[in-house]
């Protein structure tokens, strides 16, 4: 996949002037982008920049305040949608009484099954052989994260939604994570991520979608003391609280939220 | 890449329901224990006079399992709320109504049928009328589904608050009251020696209406709260 046949192909998802605001508050936008098949894009922003909403409208479960989203070029409904999206949020969307297997088998009924691949396999594929009979209860945080992993790895979709995959996974699980996603990203797929930034997508270099925080008010200004997991592109201007605000490049002009 | 069938999907969310039970089948023990001590304590407060008790046999059952039925209302949604399951389940490829449809099925027939079970028992307890004998199961098995279909749409309403509990009581309440009116009056009516058959009849109608709608307002419901 060459980077310029990559562009000719219709943009598998696309947002126009995207934005979403709960109670008149605005939480993101308004947005512009796009995502093309065997892209991995990565979502950046501080802790409440609203990454979590972005994903949460482009799965369909929150309706934009204003804005468009096209999915393969047409308008999105959530009808049209929900066969195409795994959507990883932070709940792990997994029952503590059953077992890791007994939690997929149940994905696999509801969401169906990619070809080549079951509900064991998709196990073993995350590294967790031999814990298929373990009630998920007894796993620990980043087991269940791989169980979670599992159930997105199943399903039959072309886009998946990852909100903090990395979170709470070893180093092990974070290059688990990168080879899912380039082994899904080579099979077509597509991928959005978020990240506040700690871990990163290593594998190439992913576009980034930098997220600021809504026009919260003029007041708004990240707390200082909040800058002890970023890295090195984001820390270099973590230094002066009200600039974080203002982010990296390739952001579109209309900012204004955390101007000096 | 093809999403499996409708059938297969609710086949899935009907044996992941009934093994959580099975799992955790302390709890389901509670609407039937619940039901027995309300029964029990009639007896003691108004006196084990049988001509007593026999005259509000069916009106205290009737209620005993309505109650116990909003107890057991609470669990329906609110562990799939908290661990993410309803999120993944808004967002399977299949009608999410249809597959609500089958989880309220799953929920009724492993909280409501265990009570219509042992109301028989409950009522010998209060020495209840032999014309009432099997009226009363009888408007139960119409009753206690239609008050599932009726709980479901108000516990999804609120399934996104905290501590909703006495909300849903307020919600439900006056949808219910018609149910145990129908449903208590038909066991009276059998028991006056009356014609019996229209509120059963009323019952199953209500209880069609619901079948058909509840799953569809329980479906609009949850996305409401998801959002």
């Amino acid at each position: 996949m060459s980077s310029s046949d990559l562009h000719d192909r219709p943009a598998l998802l696309e947002a126009h002037a995207l934005a979403f605001a709960r109670n008149d508050e605005p939480i993101f936008g308004p947005l512009d982008f796009s995502l093309h098949a065997a892209e991995v894009v990565l979502i950046e922003g501080d802790n409440g920049a609203g990454k979590s909403t972005l994903l949460r409208v482009l799965s369909g479960l929150l309706a934009p305040t204003s804005g468009e989203i096209r999915l393969n070029g047409e308008p999105l409904t959530l009808a049209r949608l929900s066969p195409q999206v795994a959507l990883l949020s932070h709940q792990s969307g997994l029952k503590p009484e059953l077992t890791a297997l007994e939690n997929l088998r149940f994905a696999a009924g509801l969401h169906g099954v990619r070809k080549g691949i079951s509900p064991a396999t998709a196990l073993a594929g995350v590294g967790l052989e031999g814990y298929a009979d373990v009630p998920t209860r007894q796993l620990s945080a980043g087991q269940k994260k791989r169980v979670a992993l599992a159930r997105v790895l199943l399903a039959p979709v072309g886009l998946w939604l990852l909100d903090e995959p990395y979170a709470n996974l070893d180093l092990d699980g974070i290059k688990l994570v990168n080879r899912l996603l380039e082994n899904h990203a080579n099979r077509g797929g597509a991928a959005l991520i978020t990240s506040h930034g700690a871990y990163a997508y290593t594998s190439g270099t992913p576009r980034r979608i930098p997220l600021r925080p809504g026009q919260r008010g003029s007041g708004f200004s990240p707390d200082p003391l909040d800058v002890g997991d970023v890295n090195e592109s984001i820390a270099a201007e973590a230094a002066p609280a009200g600039a974080r605000a203002g982010s990296t490049s390739g952001s579109p002009p209309e900012t204004g939220a955390g101007a000096p | 890449m093809k999403p499996g069938s409708t059938s297969a999907a609710c086949a899935a969310l009907a044996r992941r329901d009934l093994t959580l039970v099975w799992r955790r089948r302390g709890d389901a023990l509670n609407p039937i224990l619940f039901a027995l001590i309300v029964v029990s304590l009639f007896p003691l407060a108004l006196g084990p006079e049988p001509e007593n008790l026999r005259r509000i046999a069916a009106g205290v059952v009737f209620v005993a399992l309505l109650l116990a039925g909003l107890l057991a209302l609470d669990t329906l949604f609110r562990s799939d709320y908290e661990d993410g399951s309803l999120e993944q389940l808004v967002l399977s490829p299949h009608p999410l109504s249809l597959l609500l449809a089958c989880k309220i099925a799953v929920h009724w027939l492993t909280t409501a049928l265990p009570l219509i079970l042992i109301a028989p028992l409950l009522g010998e307890l209060l020495h209840i009328a032999a014309p009432v004998r099997w009226v009363l199961p009888a408007a139960l098995l119409l009753a206690t589904p239609l008050l599932s279909l009726l709980g479901a749409v108000c516990v999804a309403l609120t399934v996104g608050m905290h501590r909703s509990g006495m909300l849903v009581a307020l919600l439900v309440l006056p949808l219910y009251v018609p149910v145990l009116i129908f449903g208590a009056g038909a066991c009276n009516a059998a028991q006056a020696g009356l014609p019996f058959l229209a509120p059963l009849l009323w019952l199953g109608a209500a209880l069609v209406l619901a079948l058909v709608l509840a799953p569809l307002a329980c479906a609009a419901a949850l996305r409401i709260s998801l959002s």
